[in-house]
């Protein structure tokens, strides 16, 4: 037996084996089949807390009630009761601290998402009350004239 | 001595097995992770999409950009909404400009104007990840980066996705995208972050016509679950075979 | 207005019609280059086995040449994805957590085994000049020989048995070697196309036979390559000895083997053959079918993509060569023009696959045009852009120069087994 022809298999056994000892040190230990099967669930576990604790931005209405209540209430009973504060005025995060004011938005785009007049028929955008901007009080935002927090009231 | 070829073949066999099974180590399962796993989750997440109600304002758009940090700038999002405008010589007028980041403000579709005499219907379709009970995309992956958790959301490891792409181009959807800062892939993941903390996915929080509602298929009181079981829903491309959970109300057969 | 965000994919894509937000030419240049080299490296293999395993003699020095050039080109089929990956300090992760349900997860282990296949081989083969070297070099003086001497130490692996009983050993572990070898690397090449047929989401990719085309086309492009290089070579050689008038024996003047150049030749049409049959099927199956897709497909193939795919690969790259090839009269100028649009048409079908499935939208409403980047402005317009594309074409010539001074390939005095 002429074991010179074995060579080049130690050699693959050696690089097979300096993978394999690589992986201890490259692989985290959580990493595996953790789930129904392999072909859904192999991952490394400890990303699935990572991502829940992503920073959240927005807190919904709620959270702005607790100090806000009195524009809650004209929100309330008006035609905008189904919008979100932070549409309007940005995520609060973790409002009041650090950020005491939050960036409201007044342009006239931010109105116009919903209030731009689209003809399109059987939609529900075709239903909101809805203006041509280029014909409508160009020069001026809409917050001029129009109560975000009750939109049927007008200034003067 | 010559080796016989016996001889050869036997060692050369051996040597190849005796290899192959260190391989083996490569896959393993934790007992106590497999035996929380396979036990019935308490949560299947689903997605309630009522066209009729969306009025292609984009605002969840700009929220989902804002909670997930995806720049605002970046031509690429989680979540979009897409305008259909169906006129009567049957032509199908399909636009999405920055994913209806902006809302749709003006009646031009690619600087096009389209007559609204002509117009038989026109709708909006929002859309995200269905985070697929058989997602082609986490199939794909070559290196377990992208995982399915047992209350069905489909997650990417930032830190272990080597950005081949693979998962984008597996997608019949097209929700995935590389993350222009982080450069690996990123797609919606009903905001886990909330959902895992009893809020509402971001796009649902600020939606002001009901358009876009959560669900928990395991909870026979949730109400959006009853919707889905009881009322007349569709899904996107099921001739995939990827069992989408974003089920849709409205969802008309021009919708690509 | 705030200025856009670069978004990978989006320098190079023009999109038209409706195409989702987050569609764009994601797989470029380099995921086109990728399989073409590793068809190579399938390719020049197989041919060199063809000499090896089943013994056709006309082929033993293109044969010696092919094994070696393979290596060449086998760290040249890793580099596009080296350049491709958004994250290439993370190569490795295949190597060590590959999840196999994925074909791109096949690569780290073929990829490592044929490697160790054709490295073992070439070992075998050419084992008894290393040993021969070493004892050449023995007293010479001189650092860059001792160097060298150091290097054929490193190369015998401390197997100095060169018996008449050792070599024959080496010769019967080179054709087993040269066995196993050839579905390795099939499959090398094979699970490649399989990344692309088994992608259900993408209309064009979808089919079965995505593999079998690869790897038909992917051996074309391999002997290809080889008869290529080997006549440019030989010739070279030839000139430079005809022009310093040192050759006294006429072998010695002859430059490429006819007998070499006809064999192989045979081979590269039977392949061709396969591969065009596989192709035609593919699409008259599709036009038969008419799938959902079929209408975007179709306005893809014969409108946009019409010269890409009619004109530059069927004619260009397969028919017109296939005519010169069979023609009587074929001279050696004929066969090397002929072997250039070979090995165009077959990188044209990894184009018209790679791109073409991207050329339209998963709406199947829009269309995308991919744009290469020739003078990159960045990173990663250099990157996938026509220089990276370039780089990755370069390099095998330049590894096989210096593989060739310790393993000499092209030296019919030094033909091992």
């Amino acid at each position: 037996m002429k074991w010179h022809v074995l060579r080049p298999l130690w050699v693959a056994i050696g690089l097979v084996a300096s993978i394999l000892v690589a992986r201890m040190f490259l692989v985290p230990d959580d990493f595996g089949v953790h789930g129904e099967n392999f072909t859904y669930g192999y991952h490394r576990l400890s990303n699935v807390q990572e991502w829940k604790d992503f920073p959240v931005k927005y807190q919904g209405r709620e959270s702005c009630e607790e100090c806000h209540e009195e524009n809650l209430t004209a929100l309330n009973g008006s035609t905008h009761q189904t919008v979100e504060c932070e549409n309007c005025h940005g995520p609060s995060i973790d409002h009041p601290d650090p950020n005491e004011f939050l960036p409201l938005d007044k342009e006239r785009s931010l109105c116009l998402r919903c209030h731009a007049f689209l003809e399109y028929p059987n939609s529900n955008r075709g239903e909101l009350v809805s203006i041509t901007d280029r014909t409508h009080k160009r020069r001026y935002e809409c917050v001029k004239c129009h109560n975000p927090h009750d939109p049927k009231e007008y200034y003067e | 001595m010559t080796c016989s070829r016996r001889d050869f073949l036997k060692e050369a066999v051996g040597g190849t097995l005796a290899s192959a099974l260190p391989l083996s180590a490569f896959v393993f399962i934790t007992t106590d992770e497999a035996k929380a796993a396979i036990e019935d989750s308490k949560v299947r997440w689903a997605f309630l999409v009522d066209t009729t109600k969306c009025v292609g304002c984009g605002l969840c758009v700009k929220a989902c950009k804002t909670e997930n940090e995806i720049p605002y700038d970046a031509a690429v999002t989680r979540t979009w909404v897409e305008r259909y405008v169906i006129t009567k010589d049957g032509e199908t007028h399909i636009d999405s400009p920055m994913g209806g980041r902006d809302g749709y403000t003006t009646d031009l579709i690619r600087d096009e104007e389209i007559d609204p005499e002509e117009i038989d219907k026109a709708f909006f379709v929002p859309k995200l990840c269905n985070q697929c009970d058989n997602p082609a995309c986490v199939q794909v992956c070559p290196v377990g980066a992208t995982y399915q958790t047992n209350d069905g959301i489909v997650l990417v490891d930032r830190d272990w996705c080597i950005g081949c792409g693979y998962c984008i181009m597996a997608c019949p959807y097209g929700v995935r995208f590389f993350h222009p800062e982080h450069k690996v892939a990123d797609k919606c993941n009903f905001c886990y972050h909330r959902i895992s903390k009893g809020m509402q996915p971001a796009c649902v929080e600020c939606c002001s016509f009901g358009a876009r509602r959560i669900a928990n298929l395991r909870d026979p009181d949730d109400p959006v679950t009853k919707i889905i079981t009881t009322e007349r829903v569709a899904v996107l491309k099921d001739e995939y075979g990827t069992k989408p959970h974003v089920f849709y109300i409205g969802l008309d057969a021009n919708v690509r | 207005m705030p200025e856009e965000i670069i978004v990978h994919g989006m320098e190079w894509t023009i999109k038209e019609l409706f195409v989702y937000p987050n569609e764009y030419i994601y797989w470029s240049i380099q995921i086109v280059m990728y399989p073409y080299m590793t068809g190579l490296v399938a390719g020049a293999f197989v041919l060199s086995s063809l000499y090896h395993v089943f013994g056709q003699k006309e082929l033993k020095e293109i044969a010696q040449f092919s094994l070696v050039f393979s290596l060449a080109l086998l760290p040249v089929a890793a580099m596009p994805l080296l350049l491709h990956l958004q994250q290439p300090t993370r190569a490795m992760e295949p190597l060590l957590t590959p999840h196999f349900t994925s074909a791109i997860a096949a690569f780290g282990i073929v990829f490592t085994t044929y490697a160790l296949i054709v490295l073992s081989e070439i070992w075998f083969v050419y084992r008894e000049y290393f040993v021969a070297q070493v004892h050449a070099l023995k007293d010479q003086p001189g650092l860059s020989n001792a160097m060298t001497r150091m290097v054929y130490r490193v190369l015998t692996i401390g197997a100095y048995d060169v018996s008449a009983d050792a070599l024959r050993v080496d010769k019967k572990a080179a054709t087993i070697l040269a066995a196993i070898g050839i579905p390795v690397a099939c499959f090398l090449h094979g699970y490649a196309g399989f990344i692309f047929g088994s992608v259900k989401a993408n209309a064009l990719w979808m089919s079965p036979l995505m593999p079998v085309i690869f790897i038909m086309s992917a051996v074309v492009s391999g002997i290809a390559l080889c008869m290529f290089t080997y006549i440019v070579i030989m010739e070279w050689q030839a000139f430079w000895r005809r022009r310093r008038g040192s050759a006294e024996e006429a072998s010695e003047i002859k430059g490429a083997e006819i007998e070499t150049i006809n064999k192989a030749t045979r081979y590269l049409l039977g392949f061709l053959i396969a591969a065009i049959s596989l192709e035609m099927l593919d699409l008259i199956f599709r036009g038969y079918t008419a799938m959902k897709s079929w209408d975007i497909l179709r306005s893809v193939m014969y409108g946009k993509d019409f010269v890409n795919i009619f004109v530059l690969q069927y004619t260009l790259g397969n028919l017109v060569p296939f005519v010169l090839l069979i023609l009587p009269g074929r001279t050696l100028k004929r066969t090397v023009l002929a072997l250039l649009l070979v090995l165009f048409g077959v990188f044209m079908m990894r184009w018209n696959v790679v791109i073409g499935g991207q050329a339209f939208s998963l709406s199947f409403s829009g269309y995308m045009h991919y744009e290469i980047p020739i003078i990159p402005h960045s990173l990663e317009t250099f990157k996938e852009g026509l220089f990276g594309a370039l780089t990755v074409i370069a390099t095998p010539f330049v590894l096989f120069w210096v593989i060739n001074k310790f393993v000499p390939s092209l030296r019919r005095d030094v033909q091992g087994s």
